[in-house]
């Protein structure tokens, strides 16, 4: 069974809270913050919202610690923001006490017992429920003129291992809370996470274990009703000779090679010559280079047999930084355009 | 000054080899087969950042104990499937199994933690029957067993102390579970420790011990408020839940509490190892330094660093920029074929300096290699190699072998970078370094090769 598609890029109904999940290291983070950068086109306005409390937005975009509080931190091509926010599961239950029970004290009180401490970091359900609760809530937000606030919310979300259950707070807190204000917060949360305003994007690279627990990780969100998006694969490495070409230079065309070699000015091509010997070495890289794609290509079918639209974004050999995150960015619109 | 490996906390005394005067940037080797040897060596840790290597180290070393001939136990933590299924462990029975196919004189057993069961399984070993069925069916035990924040740190120190107290193996090699840091695997056991031992949880069962004194009237006020806004919340029902299940679990805490106290203390005991697993890579390279800034700081016995994945290169002495200034010529095909045998070409790029004609042992290596399996026909004075026989010119592919030796080039540059900076900062830290495998390791065939670079690199 499919999930119900999400809208993507160039289309005119996106997904409004677009949810970025992966395998640890994979490129959760940096992924999320260039489809951030991506949706914010032509003026929009997007948030990029993290929940885990590590602060990788603001190591990625080089900016001090985010507040618990929305901040613009960078400007797209062509005009568009993007609004950036580390959402503290503390402080939004404090917010929430607040608001709803006006607990200045008692709020204080609870927080010295440990109860905050308790509730956020020892009931799971509870503290995703606050969670994806702030991050719904930026979704629904409206300006007095009755437009949305942020035309889309990107979440830099927890792994997939974690992800169906955080997204899934409904099943987790009716085990919990199953009356109250909790209970009824996490009902809203709920409506809009199953519905088509939501896509879970899962991040991979083209190895065994994220390939695997992007399979399982769909299974689950899809067993779960949560409407998965896209599959993007991160970190693609530039292939450069086919295997047919590597057979023939390991072969019978070695010395060709050599003489190749020779002729763009790196010694001498006879035996013993320092082109020569370089034969050998490069051949032993480009096999590995060639074992390795063959292992990709087994990985990318993995990945076709799950039936899902993919995107592709390369290795950025440099390492990350702002211009990477833009490149990727683009490579993301491009790539969104010719789905 | 960080004393990670300061006499009293090595493991044994042959740990290092001291090769003749290192130099300041080349840090001590660690001697991995002197450490499985090493009869004192009963308990090998190994922590580090996420999918850094941790499982695969952890088996490897197990392999290569048992076929030195000790009895291993290996406690892998979610390793990937095939792994799993080649060490014939992937039936969740919690509990270790002969792995087949060991060469050698020891016995290798291994098994997969299960979180869940070992977390039921003390609960059934400390409570009556009926005491444990009431906690196993609580609703906020299970969700507290199936996947709270730390509840797979505290249950992998729970089995290594099982498994060391069964005392069936003389080595026992523990993975720890894929956290983003490494230091969740000795954080994470005291916060649950802390919490099922904490100020809340007394609290919450706490008025009828509270009440009877005067002075706390006032705190009892506060706790009743507190319960009730605690309830409004969540729902009456859950602080239910938690109540029952604080006075059902009552009188293990102290024993949950013991038990990790005591698994830490073994974790200080000197027949410990810890490995930090890391890849060249940054963060996992940060990460590591803060592992063992932490092991120095708690007194525990760190044997070394295991660099996993590091690249390397036969043509090391062919730098990426050359490489890549020789795949654009080629790609422009502006070269005439020349006279071979001679290292300067008319093209060559007088910015950059000839190639040291002197091979470097790498390169002497290679012409071995290439010698010995090649018949390299002599090439042919004044031939051109344009002809388009494979419908890909030998120019072509010479660019592409030579794009990526570059690419490969930018990767080691990165990765020594990364490198030294950890060394900078931990010079006194052996460290053994295990080659980036072209695939997966999935097999006991693939633990040997990890097996013997780590004894080597
Ligand atoms: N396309 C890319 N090219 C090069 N480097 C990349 C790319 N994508 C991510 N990285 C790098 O890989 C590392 C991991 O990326 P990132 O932090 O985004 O992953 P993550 O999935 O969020 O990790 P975690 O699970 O720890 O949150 C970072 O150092 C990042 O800079
Ligand atoms: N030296 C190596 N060469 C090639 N592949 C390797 C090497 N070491 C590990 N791998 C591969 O890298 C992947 C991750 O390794 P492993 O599972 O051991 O990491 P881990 O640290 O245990 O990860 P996690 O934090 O998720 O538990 C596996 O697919 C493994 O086969
Ligand atoms: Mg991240
Ligand atoms: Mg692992």
């Amino acid at each position: 069974m499919r999930a119900p598609e999400a809208e993507w890029l160039g289309s005119l109904a996106v997904s409004r809270l677009q949810v970025v999940s992966g395998k640890g290291g994979t490129g959760k983070t940096t992924v999320a913050a260039a489809l951030a950068l991506a949706l914010a086109r032509e003026g929009r306005r997007t948030l990029l919202v993290e929940v885990e409390g590590r602060q990788g937005i603001a190591q990625l975009f080089g900016t001090e610690a985010l507040p618990y509080e929305e901040r613009k931190i960078a400007v797209a091509p062509g005009g568009g923001e993007v609004f950036a926010l580390a959402i503290d599961a503390e402080r939004a239950l404090l917010d929430y006490l607040q608001m709803f029970y006006k607990l200045g004290s008692a709020g204080r009180a609870l927080k010295k017992l440990g109860a905050i401490d308790f509730a956020t970091t020892i009931a799971p359900g509870l503290r995703d429920v606050l969670l994806t609760g702030k991050a719904c809530e930026a979704v629904r937000r409206k300006d007095k003129a009755g437009r949305f606030v942020y035309d889309h919310v990107v979440m830099d979300a927890p792994p997939t291992g974690r992800i169906t259950r955080f997204l899934n707070v409904n099943d987790e807190v009716a085990g919990l809370a199953r009356f109250g204000p909790i209970h009824n917060q996490a009902q809203a949360v709920m409506s809009v996470l199953k519905s088509p305003q939501t896509a879970v994007h899962l991040v991979t690279l083209l190895e065994e274990m994220p390939v695997q627990e992007t399979a399982d990780g769909i299974e689950e969100l899809v067993a779960a009703g949560l409407p998965v998006g896209r599959v993007v694969v991160n970190m693609v490495r530039p292939h450069h000779l086919d295997e047919e070409a590597l057979r023939a230079a390991a072969g019978e065309r070695r010395a060709e090679v050599a003489r190749a070699l020779s002729r763009a000015g790196l010694g001498g091509a006879r035996r013993g010559g320092l082109a020569e010997r370089l034969v050998e070495p490069l051949l032993t890289q480009a096999a590995e280079h060639a074992g390795r794609v063959e292992l990709e290509r087994e990985q990318r079918g993995v990945l076709e047999g799950l039936g899902l639209p993919t995107y592709e974004l390369p290795l950025l050999g440099a390492g990350m930084d702002l211009a990477g995150l833009y490149e990727l960015a683009t490579e993301l619109r491009k790539q969104g355009d010719e789905e | 000054m960080t004393a990670g490996v300061s006499a009293g906390m090595t493991v044994s005394a042959g740990m290092t080899e001291s090769t003749a005067a290192p130099a300041m940037d080349t840090p001590p080797r660690l001697a991995v087969d002197a450490l499985l040897d090493d009869p004192g060596t009963r308990i090998i840790v190994c922590c580090g950042a996420g999918g850094v290597g941790k499982t695969t180290t952890a088996a490897a070393l197990g392999v290569r104990a048992a076929e030195r001939g000790r009895k291993v136990v290996v406690l892998t933590i979610d390793p990937a499937r095939r792994l799993a299924q080649s060490l014939g462990i992937d039936s969740l029975d919690n509990t270790p199994r002969q792995v087949a196919g060991v060469a050698g004189g020891g016995e290798l057993h291994a098994m997969m933690l299960d979180m869940k069961r070992t977390f039921d399984e003390i609960v059934e070993a400390h409570a009556d029957a009926e005491r444990a069925r009431a906690i196993l069916d609580n609703p906020f035990y299970q969700s507290l067993s199936a996947g709270f924040a730390g509840t797979q740190e505290y249950m992998a120190m729970e089995k290594l102390g099982q498994l060391r107290a069964r005392d069936d193996w003389d080595l026992i090699v523990v993975d720890t579970p894929p956290s983003r840091s490494a230091l969740d695997f000795l954080d994470a056991p005291t916060r649950l420790g802390s919490f099922l031992d904490g100020k809340f949880i007394r609290v919450l069962m706490a008025p009828a011990k509270v009440g009877g004194r005067a002075g706390m009237k006032f705190l009892n006020v506060g706790m009743s408020m507190m319960t009730g806004t605690l309830s409004k919340l969540m729902g009456a029902s859950l602080l239910k839940d938690v109540q029952t299940f604080v006075a059902a679990m009552d009188t293990m805490f102290g024993g949950f509490r013991t038990r990790a106290d005591a698994t830490y203390r073994l974790l200080q005991a000197p027949g410990t190892a810890f490995l930090v697993v890391a890849a060249p890579e940054a963060d996992a390279l940060r990460e590591a330094a803060y592992f063992v800034e932490r092991l120095a700081a708690d007194r525990m016995p760190l044997a070394g660093l295991v660099l996993n994945r590091v690249h390397g290169s036969g043509a090391d002495q062919l730098s990426a920029e050359r490489a890549l200034a020789a795949a654009e010529n080629l790609e422009e095909g502006g070269i005439v074929d020349q006279e071979s045998g001679k290292a300067g070409l008319r093209d060559s790029d007088a910015a950059t300096p000839p190639l040291a004609e002197e091979p470097t042992r790498a390169d002497e290596n290679a012409t071995v290699t290439a010698t010995a399996t090649v018949t390299v026909t002599e090439p042919d004075e004044g031939a051109t190699d344009e002809g388009v026989t494979d419908g890909i010119t030998a120019d072509e592919i010479t660019a592409g072998l030579l794009r990526l030796h570059a690419e490969r080039m930018q990767v080691i540059a990165r990765e020594q970078r990364n490198r030294d900076r950890f060394t900078s900062l931990h010079p006194e830290v052996a460290v053994a370094e295990v080659a980036a495998l072209p695939g997966d390791v999935h097999d006991l065939a693939g633990l040997r090769a990890i097996g013997v670079r780590l004894a080597t690199g």
